[in-house]
């Protein structure tokens, strides 16, 4: 989009739009600006460097980034089978998929405490035969947050996939690529910003969980517990050093949003004719 | 070594059955209208679209007959133009051009090189680095053939390969396609909703109607004796080519058709047969075009008449009936033939 065409946009605006959008901006600013007024400055890099708060911070970013990983290694097969695979009950099965984005994540955590839990549908034989246990590990914090986080990719990423044309991949076909290489050469680098957007939403997302992790994984400082965890648990007890967390997080959110820029998001995924 | 292929599919509405061979170094063109099967019938031959029956071989190869057998189209000696191009817009020229070399597992330096030479070859050197957004349509139709040729396929398949050009471009791309194509001398499939285009590039054509050939042979020849009123309409146009300059197209015989404003030239003037005047005598009227001849045949399609006249310009005229009978025509009479110069159409080619 060009700056002329953008510029003219803006001046075609009615007035109350633009009254509607400031109130929009201010509702998502103001809390920020109420957070970074209440901030203990003073005490700030104390809370930061507080032995719990930098464990919590590891543990967020270390599982977030498993649990992304796990998104794009399993949701980019699945978005692929949705786009492309014709079966009955796709709509279901995409409904159930994506389930988990409107669910509360706390309901979210519960299911999969009787799916995942030593005494779970499953988690009854993952003890038995393989000793593995999910829940209150920091291997459940991650399999809590791809659960909230993976549709996230699954819709974008299925998105690209349909707007991409076909025959794009038909004609990769006919010059001798197999469906692994055409994939790999043509598919994959066509969808890529929409990847790229996915997989930062589901980062995003598994960064701030909250709801599942505390309900299938628990709270426990160095294992399960993540920043959105400490920030809550400090808020009962040292609301200073929550405030300081939180803004910890919202920068690395921020900073991350910010540095993507639009047009990860904004991209053309299709291939132009 | 050539292409035999019998191909029957269902696809929705469409009932396609139609056999076509293609000889050694031949240029066989597929004329119809949209929904005749034409793209199906190229795809079934490039494997993008299974046949329920029938047989298709390259080089005494079975690729597909519609049961046991099914070569993927990654194992076919082939090349396909589509008609959007379909270049990989993430990929510079040169490694679109290089796609059909690496992914049969050509080395990359190698295959960045021959790439390299088949830009050169279609006049496309400098782009080589660019994306193909850059490219205007002309360019990027010389992408899609250099790449198709790359890897050397025995079967290059083109899928109306100049309709996604402007007519103002289309005449220049044209003429290329078919300097390159004939460059080419492995085995040509074209599929075309354009006479002109099947004039211009093939050495025959197959004509599909409703999935099924209704008729084959040179373009003069069915444009001489269309089979059937849908053919006649759809390519039964009389088409002359020439060198046209100071208005006048001239033929390599010698004979001359005026004509309305056209670019100087080699060109193709388009004659159709419904603007064709017959008169027993010399008419004088306002027809810049009046040339004497000898009926050779009259083929009755229903309410009209196609007359074929045979003179310094081969020509069919479409009549009514009733026309024919109130001027008492019967093969190997003299009659003139008259044509107004804004009744015909020119291409360059």
């Amino acid at each position: 989009m060009s700056s002329g065409r953008r510029r003219g946009a803006r001046a075609r605006l009615p007035v109350p739009a633009l009254v509607l959008a400031a109130v929009a901006i201010a509702f998502f600013a103001l809390p920020l600006v109420g957070l970074l007024w209440r901030a203990p400055w003073s005490n700030a890099w104390r809370y930061l460097t507080d032995d719990d708060a930098l464990t919590a911070l590891r543990l967020s970013i270390v599982c977030s980034l498993w649990a992304t990983a796990l998104s794009i290694v399993f949701g980019v097969p699945l978005a692929w089978v949705l786009a492309r695979v014709e079966f009955p009950g796709r709509t279901v099965v995409r409904a159930l998929c994506t389930l988990s984005m409107v669910l509360p994540p706390v309901v979210g955590g519960v299911a999969l405490f009787f799916a995942l839990g030593r005494r779970g549908l499953v988690g009854q034989y993952l003890d038995r035969w393989f000793d593995i246990r999910l829940p209150f590990t920091t291997a459940g914090v991650v399999v809590a947050q791809t659960f909230v986080a993976m549709p996230f990719l699954v819709i974008t990423v299925e998105a690209a996939l349909r707007q991409l044309d076909q025959r794009v991949e038909d004609a990769a076909r006919t010059l001798g690529a197999s469906r692994w290489y055409t994939f790999r050469r043509v598919t994959l680098p066509a969808v890529r910003p929409a990847l790229v957007a996915g997989a930062v939403l589901s980062w995003a997302r598994a960064l701030g969980e909250f709801g599942a992790t505390i309900t299938f994984a628990g709270n426990f400082p160095g294992t399960t517990q993540t920043m959105p965890l400490a920030v809550y648990l400090s808020l009962e007890t040292n609301p200073e050093e929550a405030i300081v967390l939180a803004l910890l997080l919202i920068a690395i959110s921020f900073g991350v949003l910010v540095g993507l820029r639009d047009r990860w998001f904004g991209a053309r995924t299709a291939v132009a004719a | 070594m050539s292409v035999t292929a019998h191909v029957r599919v269902q696809l929705g509405s469409l009932d396609l059955d139609a056999a076509i061979d293609i000889a050694p170094g031949e240029l066989v063109a597929v004329l119809g209208p949209n929904g005749a099967g034409k793209s199906t019938f190229l795809r079934a031959l490039a494997g993008l679209q299974p046949i329920d029956a029938g047989r298709i071989a390259i080089d005494a190869t079975v690729v597909d007959d519609g049961d046991a057998v099914f070569v993927e189209p990654e194992r076919r000696p082939i090349g396909v133009v589509f008609q959007q191009y379909l270049l990989f817009e993430h990929m510079s020229v040169l490694e679109n051009v290089a796609f059909g070399l690496r992914s049969r597992g050509t080395a990359k330096a190698d295959a960045r090189r021959t790439a390299g030479e088949w830009l050169e070859r279609v006049g496309l050197g400098e782009y080589a680095s660019q994306r193909p957004r850059a490219l205007s349509g002309g360019q990027a139709q010389r992408v899609a053939l250099a790449r198709a040729l790359a890897p050397d396929p025995r079967l290059l398949l083109l899928d109306e390969p100049l309709a996604a050009l402007d007519v103002g471009t289309r005449a220049s791309v044209r003429r290329d396609l078919r300097q390159h194509l004939a460059s080419f001398d492995g085995m040509r499939l074209l599929v075309t909703h354009d006479p002109v285009d099947a004039y211009a590039l093939a050495d025959r054509v197959v004509i599909l109607e409703e999935g099924r050939i209704v008729q084959t042979g040179t373009l003069a020849e069915v444009t001489a004796r269309p089979r059937s009123r849908y053919v006649a309409d759809l390519v039964g146009v009389n088409l002359v080519r020439g060198v046209v300059s100071d208005g006048v197209l001239r033929t390599a015989d010698g004979a001359s058709v005026v004509i309305a404003d056209a670019t100087p030239g080699d060109s193709i003037a388009v004659i159709r047969p419904h603007s064709v005047v017959l008169t027993t005598d010399a008419p004088t009227s306002s027809a810049r075009n009046v040339w004497p001849g000898t009926i050779v045949d009259i083929d009755r399609l229903g309410d009209r008449v196609r007359v074929v006249i045979d003179g310094p310009i081969p020509l069919t005229a479409e009549i009514t009936a009733a026309a024919l009978d109130a001027l008492h025509l019967r093969p190997g009479d003299a009659v003139h033939a008259a044509v107004k110069a804004t009744d015909i159409d020119v291409s360059p080619v």
